[in-house]
C-alpha cells in the first residue's frame, strides 16, 4: 500500500520527472500521427488502385483474345464456388484517341477497354466514379442533356446543351465561311472579268503602242472592261459554275458528301444524335493546375459531348489500324492519375464487332480478360492460386493475376516506408527511455534517505525496488497517454494544422495538385493506438528497472547517513 | 473525539490510557483472550518475564573500509538492555554509538560477535526476516526524524503499518490502524496537525511524530538514535518525557544514543562507548 501511495505522491510532486516523459509523450504523438497518415495514403492509395480493377483477372495476351469466355466463368464459379461475387468479360487494346483543341487535333495514346455496362459496375467500384448522377446508377453509354458533376464550374456546360450549342456554333461558322467564300468566289469573277476586260482592251491598245502596259493597266481598266466580255466570259464562268452549285447544295445540307454514305443516305445531325458513347478518364479530357491567384484550377479540354476518333487494332494477323468515331458521355476520375490518364471506356459489343471477335457461326464474342470479384471475406491470394492451378500456364494461354500482382511493387514500397518509419520512430522513443534512465537515477539519488528510512522501517528492497518500478510505469502511463491524447487531437484537426503552417511558412503542406485528394487523409486503428502505448509504458518502465535495482540494493545505514 | 483532542492539546498531557485501550482492542481483535483486564487500565501488555535482557550484543566487532584502509570502529562490545528499562548509550562523535545502534536494529551485520533479541538470535537471518523484526517488534527514531516529506503526518504514522502489511489486509484494517495512529498523535500531542506535511512542522513536532510512527506497530524496544541532539533545550526535554512516561506507562525498553550528558544521567542506566570497547556507568 505504501508503494501505491508514495508512487502516487512522488508522480504528483516531481515535476521534473514529467518533463523526462514528455519526449515519450511527443513520440508517441508522432508515431500516432504519422502512422495515421500512411495509413490514411496506403487505404486511399489501394482504394484507387483497387478502384476500377476487379479483384482477379484472367487474362490473354492473345490479339484474338478468348474465344469461348463462358466456358472459362463455368469452371471459375464451379471452383471458387460462392467466393466468386461478380464476374464480367472485358476487351483491353492499346489505341491512340485523337481529338481536335482549338482547331488543332491532338493525338494521345490510351488503353481502350471494352466493357459489358450492366456487369461491369459489379465487379469493381467504377460506376461511383463517374460524374453523372444517373451514371452512377447505371452507365449507359447514352450522353445526357446536362449536369455533369455540377458542383464543378469548369465542366460547364457539357452533355447535350454544349453539343448543341458547339454544334450550331459550327453550324454558324460553316454558313458565315460559306458566304464568306461566295463573297469570294464573286470577287474573284468580277476581277477575273475585270481582268479579261483589261487584257481585251489592253489587246486593242498593244496593236497600237506596246511600250506602255505597265502604266495604262490600272487607267484603262475601267473603260475597256465592257468591250471585251464576251471573248472571256465563256472560260472564266464555265469554271465556277460547278463550284457555285456546289455551295448552294452546300449551304442547303453542309456535311451530305461526307456523312452520307455510312449512314445508307440518312444525314448524321451532330446536334441531334451522337456515335458511340465512350467514357474518358478525367486526366486524359482535363489538366489541374493553379491559376494566378494560386487557387487549384481544372481545365477541360474535351468535355461530355464532344467527338473523338480512336484508332485501334483489328483481332487479324497482323492487325490494321480501324479507326472510329466515339461521343465523350461522360468522364470517371478514380483518382489514381495512372488510370485517369489512360483509360477509355466504351461498350464491349462494339468493340468485338469492329475488331472482328463476334464467332460468325455461334455469334459469341470473343474477349480479352475475365474479371471477378470476390465475395467479402474471401482470401484474395487463395483464390488466385486456386485459378492458377485450375488454369495453369502449361495449358491454357491465360494468365491469373490480382490486382495486388499488378500494383505490387508499389504496395510493397509503402508497406517497407511504414515499416521503417514505425521503427525509427520507436528508437526516438528509447532515447526517451535512456532520458527516464536518466532522471529516475537523480530521483533515487535525491530520495535516498527516503530509501534509507524506509528500509529501516522494515520496507523489504522488493517494495523499494517496486516504488520505483510504479512510479515508471505510472509516468511512461501519463506520458503515453497524454501523447496519444495529443496525437488524435493532431490527426483530427490535420488539415487545420497544415492551413496554419502553410500561412506560417508560406510555404505549400499539401499540394492537392500532386495528390488528387482535397484533404490529407487520416485513418486512426484503435489496434495501432494500443500496440503504441504498450510499447512506450514497456520502454519507460525497462528505463526504471536499473534505477530500481539500485535502490533496492541501497545499504540502509549508508542511506540514512546520506546527506 | 473532539473533546479528547481539546483536552490532548489544552493538557499536552499524553493519554496513554487511551492508546493503551486501543492497544488491548487490537490484541483481542488479533487473539481473542479476555479484555476484562485491559479495561481496567492497569495490565501492561509487556509482561516482565524472567529474562532480564531485551536485546544482548556478544562481544560484537564492527569495522568500516574507508579508502582501502579499515578502520575498527567496535572492537568487542558487550551490550544488554534489560527490558522495561531505558538505557542510553553515550560517546564521542566516532566513537561508534550509531553504529551499535545500527547492528542493534539489524540495520547492518557485524563482523563478528552475536545479537540476541528475547531468545533469539537476529545477526544472521535472512534480509527479510530482518525487514519483518525491525518492521514488527522495533521501532526507531533518528536525529533528523526522518519523516517522509511527500507524506503527511498521519501517512507517516500508519507507514510502517503499511508495509508490514498486504494491500488487501491494510484496507481490511485501516480504520483500526487509523484509530490506533490517532490515539498516537493525540498521545504524542499532534492530534490537531495529521493533515499537515512534515515541513509544516517544528523539529519537536517532528520527533513527536517519528515517536508515534515508531510506535503503530506496537515494538517491545525502541531505538533512538540522539532523538534530543537537533533540538532545544526545552522540545528535547520534553520529548526525553514523552519517552519516561511511555516507559513507565507501557514498559517499553528504550535504547537512546545521546550526546548530551544531561539527558543521559535521567536514564535508568547508562553506557559509554570509548575506543571501540564498553564502560558501564550506571
Amino acid at each position: 500500500m505504501y508503494k501505491l501511495l508514495l508512487c502516487w505522491r512522488y508522480l504528483r510532486t516531481r515535476w521534473i520527472a514529467l518533463a523526462s516523459i514528455v519526449s515519450v509523450t511527443l513520440g508517441v504523438a508522432t508515431l500516432i500521427v504519422v502512422n495515421s497518415v500512411m495509413d490514411g495514403f496506403t487505404s486511399q492509395m489501394q482504394d484507387r488502385m483497387h478502384g476500377i480493377l476487379s479483384d482477379l483477372v484472367v487474362e490473354t495476351r492473345a490479339s484474338n483474345g478468348i474465344s469461348e469466355p463462358n466456358w472459362y466463368i463455368d469452371r471459375i464459379n464451379k471452383r471458387l464456388g460462392s467466393d466468386v461475387e461478380g464476374v464480367t468479360t472485358v476487351v483491353t487494346l492499346p489505341a491512340m484517341m485523337t481529338f481536335h483543341h482549338n482547331g488543332n487535333a491532338h493525338t494521345q495514346q490510351i488503353n481502350l477497354i471494352g466493357i459489358d455496362k450492366k456487369t461491369y459496375a459489379s465487379v469493381s467500384d467504377f460506376s461511383k466514379y463517374l460524374l453523372h448522377p444517373d451514371n452512377k446508377q447505371q452507365l449507359d453509354f447514352l450522353l445526357k442533356q446536362g449536369g455533369y458533376a455540377p458542383e464543378r464550374d469548369a465542366l460547364q456546360p457539357s452533355g447535350w446543351e454544349y453539343r448543341t450549342r458547339v454544334e450550331q456554333l459550327k453550324k454558324d461558322r460553316l454558313s458565315e465561311m460559306e458566304r464568306w467564300r461566295e463573297l469570294q468566289a464573286k470577287i474573284a469573277i468580277e476581277q477575273q472579268n475585270q481582268v479579261a476586260k483589261d487584257a481585251e482592251a489592253l489587246g486593242q491598245s498593244t496593236s497600237k503602242t506596246s511600250s506602255e502596259p505597265d502604266t495604262s493597266e490600272p487607267g484603262t481598266s475601267e473603260t475597256d472592261s465592257i468591250a471585251r466580255t464576251p471573248e472571256v466570259t465563256s472560260p472564266l464562268e464555265a469554271a465556277p459554275s460547278p463550284e457555285a452549285t456546289d455551295l448552294d447544295e452546300m449551304l442547303k445540307g453542309p456535311s451530305t458528301p461526307l456523312v452520307q454514305s455510312p449512314n445508307k443516305g440518312r444525314l448524321f445531325d451532330a446536334s441531334k444524335e451522337q456515335r458511340t458513347g465512350i467514357v474518358l478518364g478525367i486526366g486524359i479530357g482535363s489538366v489541374r493546375g493553379r491559376d494566378a491567384e494560386g487557387q487549384v484550377k481544372d481545365y477541360f479540354f474535351i468535355r461530355p459531348g464532344d467527338d473523338v476518333s480512336v484508332a485501334f487494332p483489328n483481332a487479324g494477323t497482323p492487325p490494321r489500324a480501324i479507326d472510329e468515331q466515339f461521343t465523350v458521355v461522360d468522364f470517371y476520375e478514380s483518382k489514381m492519375s495512372e488510370y485517369d490518364a489512360t483509360f477509355a471506356f466504351v461498350p464491349i459489343e462494339m468493340l468485338q464487332r469492329s475488331r472482328g471477335m463476334i464467332d460468325p457461326i455461334s455469334q459469341q464474342g470473343a474477349v480479352t480478360s475475365i474479371q471477378i470479384k470476390l465475395a467479402k471475406g474471401a482470401d484474395l491470394s487463395k483464390c488466385r492460386d486456386i485459378l492458377r492451378e485450375e488454369f495453369p500456364p502449361s495449358e491454357s494461354y491465360v494468365q491469373v493475376n490480382s490486382w495486388r500482382d499488378t500494383q505490387g511493387p508499389l504496395l510493397a514500397a509503402v508497406q517497407l516506408e511504414t515499416t521503417i518509419l514505425n521503427i525509427l520512430l520507436f528508437m526516438i522513443i528509447a532515447v526517451a527511455g535512456f532520458g527516464i534512465l536518466a532522471t529516475f537515477f537523480m530521483i533515487v539519488v535525491e530520495k535516498t534517505r527516503d530509501i534509507g528510512v524506509l528500509k529501516s522501517l522494515g520496507a523489504p528492497g522488493t517494495g523499494i525496488a517496486s516504488i520505483f518500478l510504479g512510479y515508471g510505469v505510472l509516468l511512461g502511463t501519463v506520458g503515453s497517454g497524454v501523447g496519444v491524447i495529443c496525437g488524435l487531437l493532431f490527426v483530427w484537426n490535420i488539415n487545420e494544422i497544415a492551413r496554419v503552417l502553410e500561412w506560417i511558412t508560406g510555404r505549400e503542406v499539401f499540394d492537392p495538385t500532386v495528390y488528387y485528394f482535397d484533404s490529407i487523409p487520416t485513418i486512426v486503428h484503435p489496434l495501432m493506438l494500443v500496440w503504441v502505448s504498450i510499447g512506450s509504458v514497456i520502454i519507460a518502465v525497462l528505463a526504471s528497472v536499473l534505477p530500481s535495482i539500485r535502490a533496492a540494493r541501497m545499504h540502509p545505514v549508508e542511506a540514512l547517513r546520506y546527506e | 473525539m473532539n473533546s479528547l483532542v481539546k483536552k490532548a492539546t489544552s493538557q499536552n498531557q499524553p493519554s496513554i490510557g487511551k492508546l493503551r485501550v486501543v492497544h488491548a482492542e487490537m490484541d483481542a481483535e488479533n487473539a481473542p483472550r479476555s479484555t476484562s483486564t485491559s479495561a481496567n487500565g492497569s495490565a501492561p501488555r509487556l509482561q516482565i518475564t524472567a529474562e532480564p535482557s531485551m536485546i544482548v550484543a556478544k562481544d560484537v566487532t564492527k569495522s568500516y573500509r574507508r579508502h582501502k584502509t579499515s578502520v575498527a570502529v567496535l572492537k568487542g562490545v558487550d551490550f544488554s538492555a534489560e527490558h522495561g528499562k531505558i538505557t542510553a548509550i553515550v560517546g564521542q562523535s566516532g566513537s561508534g554509538k550509531s553504529t551499535l545502534l545500527h547492528l542493534l536494529g539489524t540495520l547492518d551485520r557485524p563482523d563478528s560477535g552475536e545479537i540476541w533479541f528475547a531468545d533469539e538470535r537476529i545477526d544472521n537471518l535472512s534480509s527479510r526476516k530482518r525487514d519483518a523484526f525491525r518492521n514488527q517488534q522495533l521501532g526507531m527514531i533518528f536525529q533528523f526524524y526522518h519523516l517522509l516529506p511527500e507524506l503527511t503526518l498521519l501517512e507517516n504514522i500508519i507507514a510502517p503499518a503499511m508495509i508490514g502489511q498486504s494491500v488487501f489486509s491494510y484496507l481490511r484494517n485501516r480504520s483500526k490502524i487509523i484509530e490506533r495512529a490517532k490515539a498516537l498523535s493525540e498521545m504524542v500531542g499532534l492530534s490537531h496537525r495529521l493533515n499537515h506535511k512534515p515541513n509544516e512542522l517544528s523539529g519537536g513536532e517532528m520527533q513527536r511524530t517519528a515517536i508515534a510512527r515508531a510506535l503503530i506497530t506496537d515494538p517491545k524496544l525502541l531505538l533512538a538514535d540522539e532523538p534530543t541532539g537537533n533540538l532545544d533545550q526545552e522540545s528535547g526535554q520534553s520529548i526525553l518525557q514523552l519517552l519516561k512516561n511511555l516507559n513507565q506507562e507501557t514498559g517499553l525498553t528504550i535504547v537512546m544514543v545521546t550526546h548530551d550528558e544531561n539527558i543521559a544521567q535521567q536514564c535508568d542506566s547508562l553506557i559509554r562507548l570509548k575506543g571501540g570497547k564498553v564502560e558501564r556507568l550506571k
